[in-house]
């Protein structure tokens, strides 16, 4: 499976007097399978239409988004979405959010809660499955949030600055943990973070967008994933000397955007 | 050398300033407590040792004979009313009666509006073309007091109980059906969006996600809509009731039995009082989660 993006392009009309926007231009993208794709840029770059329109919610102006060959026509579960703040159902406990997509798809009660347990174990959260989620935790919450995601069993996990509201400590845990499961699950994830060291601790491939029009102004293929995979400490990783110059690099392509402000 | 000038207020000032500072800056919280939370505090104490100050007040000045009876009768005087009212009844009826008959119309109209009020209103929240139609009339006829168009419900509908509650109906439907309304809105687009990713159909974004989230506006307009309710009572039953507690109201007052309106006015607010605890349990059993996310 693969997901394709040809010539992409999103322009946002002239509304209240502001001139139309171009927040998209001739995108091209494809996700493989096992791909861990990073999305980096400054704000306004289109990282999140970009998402939207991976997602289904929006429609490209031009060009075409295309998951194993079929064209994606709206937002369906091969798709599922990681967001910023959580966005779990408080009224339901933490075992019925995670299990919440397969209630959708009509799973009966007893395996979807079958499913959801593993889920709920490889993301440490057992224990608390009847807890009810605004009790939890805000690092608690998000990873209920990739919990519920998983559980779906998307061929394609979309994650919108999933870790952005969580403190350093908590951030750097669930960053091993994302990738822990990463690589258990085989799935293919498309990541967006304004963190340019989670980025490339985390990505197998990022892309630096820049704004206005946002379009992909680079792409680099990032071995540090595979390499906290195979063991290497990620402390370790991300003093090494490589990460770090990838870093700086990375950082004077955004700061050169943000200063054209 | 310069005079030393003072940096102290004056004492007066001190006090005065003491005293205002509470609303300027609060003291730090006990553990266990938030600081700077609005209005936080018990008030079970203050509100009943409000009320028991209220009934002395009334007692004195009647015991003082301060003011009339037939002005302000005392509190002894509403109580043998009421026992007497309980066991003899009011025009032949007795009080369980009339309160009972009271209760239904305006429980009757109640549910009556939210079972057509709370589907119609998430209707208008869920689709253009529904509020478009139904928007302009509710607005319309929302802020007409009941005792307007009184007169047309009785032309059109008669003097029958169907009048009466459709009255009440109407007072109850409006806000119900608005807060549904707005309900719609209090889903979050991200969990909207959440569930549409996972594969839901635009019914099951309804059902599972924008109705739970609706249900606390849904359930406050409901409270709000019952009050509505009681308020129209007493111009319900101004239609050729024989048996209500608003009946029983508009009678005594033809009469001057002081005791009795009061009485009546005390058990209408009793009613709604505890009918509004209830919603108060409801809801905090069924939206625990109100305000907490």
């Amino acid at each position: 499976m693969a997901l394709e993006i040809s010539q992409a392009s999103v322009e946002f009309p002239a509304a209240n007097g502001r001139p139309p926007v171009e927040a998209l231009r001739r995108v091209d993208l494809t996700i493989e399978p096992g791909d861990f794709t990073v999305a980096l840029g400054a704000s306004g770059c289109g990282k999140s239409t970009l998402l939207n329109l991976i997602a289904g919610f929006l429609a490209p102006s031009s060009g075409d988004i295309r998951l194993d060959g079929a064209a994606v026509e709206g937002p369906s579960a091969d798709r599922s979405v990681v967001f910023q703040k959580h966005a779990l159902l408080p009224w339901l406990n933490v075992i019925d959010n995670v299990a919440f997509g397969l209630k959708l798809q009509g799973t009966p009660k007893e395996q979807r809660y079958e499913v959801a347990e593993k889920f709920i174990g490889l993301l440490g959260l057992a224990g608390f499955e009847k807890s009810p989620v605004y009790s939890l935790s805000g690092g608690m919450q998000q990873r209920v949030g990739i919990a519920r995601a998983l559980t779906c069993d998307p061929k394609l996990l979309l994650m919108d600055e999933p870790l952005g509201a969580l403190d350093a400590l908590t951030r750097e845990r669930a960053q091993e943990l994302i990738l822990r499961i990463w690589k258990d699950t085989g799935k293919s994830v498309f990541f967006i973070t304004h963190s340019v060291e989670e980025a490339l601790f985390m990505g197998t491939r990022l892309i630096v967008m820049s704004p206005r029009p946002g379009r992909i102004a680079h792409t680099f293929d990032l071995p540090f994933s595979q390499r906290f995979c195979d063991g290497e400490p990620a402390r370790q990783i991300k003093a090494s000397s490589d990460f770090v110059s990838l870093r700086e690099e990375v950082l004077a392509i955004i700061f050169a955007d943000e200063e054209e402000e | 050398m310069t005079d030393h000038i003072s940096t102290k207020a004056p004492a007066w000032r001190q006090t005065v300033g003491g005293w205002m500072a509470q609303f300027s800056r609060s003291r730090p919280t006990r553990p266990g407590e938030t600081y700077g939370v609005p209005g936080q505090g018990e008030t079970v104490v203050l509100s009943l040792a409000t009320i028991a100050a209220f009934i002395f007040v009334w007692w004195l000045v009647t015991a003082l004979g301060l003011v009339k009876p037939l002005f302000v009768p005392s509190p002894q005087a509403i109580l043998s009313k009421f026992v007497d009212i309980l066991t003899a009844g009011f025009t032949g009826t007795p009080l369980w009666e009339h309160a009972g008959i009271s209760a239904a119309r305006v429980f009757g109209a109640f549910l009556l509006a939210c079972a057509i009020g709370v589907p119609l209103g998430l209707a208008m929240g869920m689709s253009p073309l529904v509020r478009g139609i139904f928007d302009p009339p509710i607005e319309f006829y929302r802020p007409i007091p009941p005792l307007a168009y009184l007169p047309l419900m009785i032309i059109w509908f008669g003097i029958g109980e169907v009048s009466k509650v459709l009255l009440i109906f109407l007072s109850v439907f409006a806000p119900v059906a608005l807060g549904a309304k707005a309900g719609v809105r209090s889903a979050a687009i991200e969990q909207i969006h959440a569930a549409y990713s996972f594969g839901a159909s635009r019914w099951q974004v309804l059902r599972y996600v924008i109705l739970p989230s609706a249900l606390p506006e849904i359930l406050t307009a409901m409270r709000i809509g019952i009050g509505f309710g009681w308020t129209t009572l007493v111009a319900a039953e101004m239609v050729a009731a024989t048996k209500g507690i608003g009946y029983m109201v508009l009678t005594a007052s033809q009469f001057l039995q002081t005791a009795t309106v009061i009485m009546g006015i005390i058990v209408i607010a009793a009613i709604a009082y505890a009918f509004d605890l209830l919603m108060r349990f409801i809801e905090r059993r069924v939206v625990p989660w109100k305000g907490r996310m």
